[in-house]
């Protein structure tokens, strides 16, 4: 049984409210961090070895020391509840169960940031949520816990919940802070950072809702304790949405420590597949990043147990590994045609481009077109080099990551599934129904494509 | 002053300049295409991603290489760098796939395109297009429309540079146009029909990178490169434009007139719609001389720049034999011979 | 519908919409009020019939001080705002990946078929619409709709047939409460 650091009251009757979640030590990290210098409180977070729990895992501590302070500017911090990453649900949970964990670590983080004007940015979907944390935001206020003189201490911060109106791209920092400005959500370019120039052209550090609750925590507890859980660089405990073909989807906090098997296989967790079919394949941290077959998925192209960190999560690179990302962890059983997945990961990135630049732009759409004709019994041999050569050019070409979000799926699915794009092309009639491997799993059909399992690319 | 090198050529610069400006002092080949950026436009670039470059050398203080290749124009220079542009394979292969991405919705309708012969992106296909195309969808396609009875967009031809949003935030009262929908769906509009009406709007077309903004008051009368274009002014009330233009002739008629464009096909200064639509007479301008063109250009078909050397005086006589040229190549009688016949 | 063809000086925001405009409005610095106007859009639109036609749009701008153009660019751009009327009951049915394998084509198929329009398409009554988006967030709790603000997860037939009776039946509350 892992530890329970952001979950431990999570199902407290009533915790959604003030009173309760004051009465199990609500806000108490609020008093110790008015009492410490902001400094303090920033070496405390690095040295928890927090990494940012948005997906790219950036350390909080360091970007928390990169927002401008000596300009004079004021300083805004910014929440990034716009999850929208397929396969991600974990800051919804935490937020529609327990929103004063939210609001109490957006006041700590704010004193360690000097910030006096905060926002949460929450995805237009989440209204009802948008309205629970509302509510949790003027239940502090009434209580002293923000607006003017915090507690008698001098400090003043305004916290408010803004919101999106469906679009995924507004989870990149930027993009989030253009929309949270009243505008499209076109990510800006960078240079210049937002912890130069963010908001309104001030300071902002951008932090996910995950990151920020780690931090009441980190401050009554010292940042020394958090990084005691887990492995290497990978500190403490990690939410993980779980979703797919498996018994027991939801949300687990786990220490960032235990095997990927355990996690699938025990009922503590995963509780194994769902209807007890053979696992195919993995998206371990979301939509963006490179499947894992099931053979890469409990070890590593080394032969060693491959772990739920950062570190291990990504061993073997590309080639053989895959990224923890944003905890979103889908798991796909031997029904599931790797094609039309694929063909429907293009579909999101392809609606979701801002469409700003052009190789993002173009290239989506163009993709998510041959992956439509492939599924659909119309695709030939060229059209996966094809398909390769179009996420090769997106790739890190873009403005902003979603150029690469939008390749590396198509990348490893080709890269590990390439038998099953051909037997697209080679069997069109095979595969006119979307439950063809329902019907015939790979298993049963594999011997029509020679012995060659998979084609290296 | 930082010192920075592309392609092996070294040049000193201000801190803060971009490696595409830095290129651009030094001139030539080594220089990167710029599809969206535009100098006298703030917050343009970024987003056409043609001028990307390599930087094998990071700086003199962090000499490592940067992993993903850069936009040139918008990313400053640092003293030391040293960028690879013409030299690298990865850049021109990366830039191949960008015009590829520019094409594959693109009507390729050049043949009954007013931009043909000054065309970026043209330019830039001739450079670095395939023969053939890998694209079998269907285009995007949109209507026409007019946006003021002078300016007409033609969306399907856009690459989406947003230069004429900046125009219209930058050099006009008030935009009423922007980019609407998201994605590949994006376009340029006004999304209720509605006139771009304000002194300065001409611009736009003159910043449009393709013929996605053409001059209504030009449409379909005659190629470019027909045309010469020469250097000319007038008087102009206007207090932001100084009347300096060139204007588009064919015979002594003017066609059109445009602002002075530099070598990287941007305007020298903006002018007003007032020079650009409503003086195409010959009194109205005193012209300079004929605008000296690129080599490459195809508005420089048949060896006008030779003949610069005789009608670079702004004589009546010389600008007239320049005329009768044009209309013997293209087979047209001049009038005083059709009066002879 | 009789709304389109309304002068935007016939458009008129309730009471209670402008004090909630006004606030939404104060959570921002002098200057930036524009930053009010993604959340104004929501409420605007749940008062409107679920959609923002020009008129409406270009008195959102003026109520925030802004061009109408600035509204048009962001109301295109976020998938939420619906430029067209819609049914008075919208489903709209995640179909990415995690949905997608756990049956919801299925089940969209079921629910137009029940309903007997296509996928966008307005029931003649002008009740139901079904429609295809992206992931909402529920991956977990698969396969699940949008219904208004709130979300209808593990869905299977039987869910739906009661869902729809119970919209039929005015039972079904589509806006979660300020
Ligand atoms: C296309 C795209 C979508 C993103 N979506 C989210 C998101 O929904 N939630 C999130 O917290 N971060 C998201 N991110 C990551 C953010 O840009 C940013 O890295 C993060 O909010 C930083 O917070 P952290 O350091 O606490 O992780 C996204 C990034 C990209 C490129
Ligand atoms: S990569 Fe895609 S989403 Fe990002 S800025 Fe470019 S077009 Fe927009
Ligand atoms: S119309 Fe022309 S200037 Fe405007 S965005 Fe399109 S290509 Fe650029
Ligand atoms: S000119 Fe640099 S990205 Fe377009
Ligand atoms: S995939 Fe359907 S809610 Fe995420």
């Amino acid at each position: 049984m892992g530890r329970k650091i952001l979950t431990e009251h999570i199902n407290v009757p009533g915790i959604q409210g003030y009173e309760v979640y004051r009465q199990h030590g609500g806000y108490r990290s609020v008093e110790k961090a008015l009492k410490m210098t902001p400094n303090d409180i920033v070496e405390e977070v690095k040295k928890s070895g927090l990494r940012g729990r948005g997906g790219a895992g950036f350390p909080t501590g360091m970007k928390w020391s990169f927002i401008d302070k000596k300009s004079g500017r004021p300083r805004h911090l910014v929440c990034n509840a716009d999850e929208s990453e397929p396969g991600t649900f974990k800051d919804r949970y935490m937020m529609e169960k327990i929103p004063h964990l939210l609001v109490e670590g957006m006041i700590t983080s704010s004193i360690a940031l000097e910030a006096n004007l905060s926002y949460i940015y929450i995805r237009g979907e989440y209204m009802w949520v948008y309205r629970i944390l509302e509510r949790a935001i003027n239940e502090a206020y009434a209580k002293g816990w923000l607006g003017k003189n915090i507690q008698g201490s001098g400090y003043d911060l305004d916290l408010y919940v803004t919101c999106g109106a469906g679009a995924y791209i507004c989870g990149e920092e930027t993009a989030l802070i253009e929309s949270l400005e009243g505008k499209r959500g076109n990510p800006r370019i960078k240079p210049p950072f937002p912890a130069v120039v963010g908001l309104y052209g001030n300071p902002t550090v951008v932090n996910n809702v995950e990151t920020i609750m780690d931090i009441p925590w980190i401050v009554m507890n010292g940042g020394d304790e958090f990084a005691k859980i887990g492995i290497g660089k990978s500190t403490g405990t990690k939410l993980i949405s779980a979703s797919g073909h498996i018994r027991k989807p939801g949300v687990y906090e786990i220490d960032l420590s235990i095997s990927v098997e355990e996690f699938v296989m025990s009922d503590e967790y995963l509780g194994g597949m769902y209807s007890d079919r053979p696992l195919k394949a993995c998206v371990p941290g979301g939509s963006s990043v490179p499947i894992l077959p099931a053979e890469l998925l409990f070890k590593t192209a080394k032969g060693e147990q491959r772990m739920m960190t950062y570190e291990s999560m990504s061993d073997g690179g590309f080639a053989t590994g895959s990224m923890i990302g944003s905890g979103g962890f889908i798991i796909y059983d031997d029904t599931t045609c790797v094609v039309r997945n694929t063909w429907n990961f293009s579909r999101f990135y392809h609606h979701e481009s801002c469409g700003q630049c052009s190789p993002c732009r173009e290239g989506t759409g163009w993709m998510e077109k041959i992956l439509y004709r492939l599924e659909h019994g119309y695709g030939s041999q060229e059209d996966i080099d094809l398909l390769w050569d179009i996420q090769r050019k997106i790739e890190g070409n873009t403005i902003c990551p979603l150029g690469d979000a939008a390749a590396w799926p198509v990348a490893a699915a080709i890269r590990h599934f390439r038998h099953e794009f051909e037997y697209h092309v080679r069997y069109p009639e095979k595969i006119k129904d979307r439950k063809h491997f329902e019907y015939e799993p790979w298993e049963k059909v594999k011997h029509l494509m020679g012995t060659k399992e998979a084609v290296a690319v | 002053m930082p010192k920075v090198t592309i392609d092996g050529v070294s040049i000193e610069v201000e801190a803060g300049t971009t490696i595409l400006n830095a290129a651009r002092q030094i001139g030539g080949d080594l220089v990167p295409p710029a599809m969206c950026y535009y100098s006298k436009l703030k917050g343009s670039g970024g987003k056409c991603r043609v001028c990307l470059v390599e930087i094998s050398k990071g700086s003199e203080a962090n000499p490592n290489p940067m992993p993903k290749l850069q936009a040139s124009c918008c990313t400053p220079i640092a003293d030391g760098m040293e960028v690879k542009n013409m030299t690298s394979q990865k850049v021109q292969d990366m830039r191949k796939g960008v015009v590829e991405f520019l094409l594959i919705n693109h009507p390729l309708d050049c043949p009954i395109c007013d931009q043909a012969g000054e065309c970026d992106l043209q330019n830039l296909g001739f450079d670095y297009g395939a023969q053939t195309t890998r694209y079998q969808e269907g285009r995007r396609t949109f209507d026409r429309i007019d946006i003021g009875d002078k300016i007409q967009l033609h969306m399907n031809r856009c690459i989406l540079c947003y230069r004429c949003t900046y125009v219209a935030d930058q050099l006009t009262p008030h935009r009423d146009h922007g980019v609407l929908n998201r994605g590949d769906a994006s376009e340029i509009s006004t999304y209720i029909s509605h006139a771009i009406d304000n002194d300065f709007s001409g611009n736009m077309i003159d910043v449009c990178p393709v013929g996605a903004l053409t001059d209504k008051t030009f449409r379909f009368k005659s190629r470019v490169w027909f045309l010469k274009p020469y250097r000319a002014h007038r008087q102009c009330s206007h207090e932001k434009c100084n009347g300096q233009v060139d204007v588009w002739m064919f015979g002594n008629e003017i066609y059109r007139v445009t602002a002075r464009k530099d070598d990287y096909h941007e305007v020298e200064s903006f002018i007003c719609n007032e020079c650009r639509f409503d003086h195409k007479n010959n009194a109205d301008w005193t012209i300079e001389g004929p605008r000296k063109l690129e080599k490459w250009s195809v508005i420089n078909q048949g060896k006008y720049m030779k003949r610069t050397a005789e009608v670079n005086i702004d004589t009546e006589k010389a600008l007239l034999l320049g005329r009768n040229e044009d209309r013997k190549r293209l087979s047209m009688v001049a009038p005083e011979e059709a009066k002879k016949k | 519908m009789a709304l389109a063809e309304v002068k935007p000086e016939q458009v008129v925001f309730s009471e209670k919409l402008m004090k909630r405009i006004e606030e939404l409005k104060s959570h921002f610095p002098d200057g930036k009020k524009k930053s009010a106007l993604i959340t104004v859009l929501h409420e605007v639109q749940d008062e409107h019939q679920d959609w923002l036609s020009v008129p409406v749009m270009d008195k959102v701008a003026e109520v925030l001080g802004i061009k109408p153009i600035e509204v048009y660019e962001v109301v295109t751009f976020y998938s939420m705002y619906n430029q067209k009327p819609v049914g008075k009951y919208v489903f709209e049915f995640c179909r990415t990946s995690c949905c997608a394998t756990r049956g919801v084509e299925d089940l969209m198929e079921y629910t137009c078929q029940k309903l007997g329009v296509g996928m966008n398409e307005v029931t003649p009554d002008g009740m139901f619409q079904v429609k295809g988006v992206e992931c909402l967030g529920a991956c977990g709790y698969a396969p699940m709709l949008q219904l208004g603000d709130f979300y209808h997860e593990f869905l299977t037939k039987e869910k739906m047939d009661a869902l729809i009776e119970d919209c039929r039946a005015g039972k079904v509350e589509k806006l979660s409460k300020v």
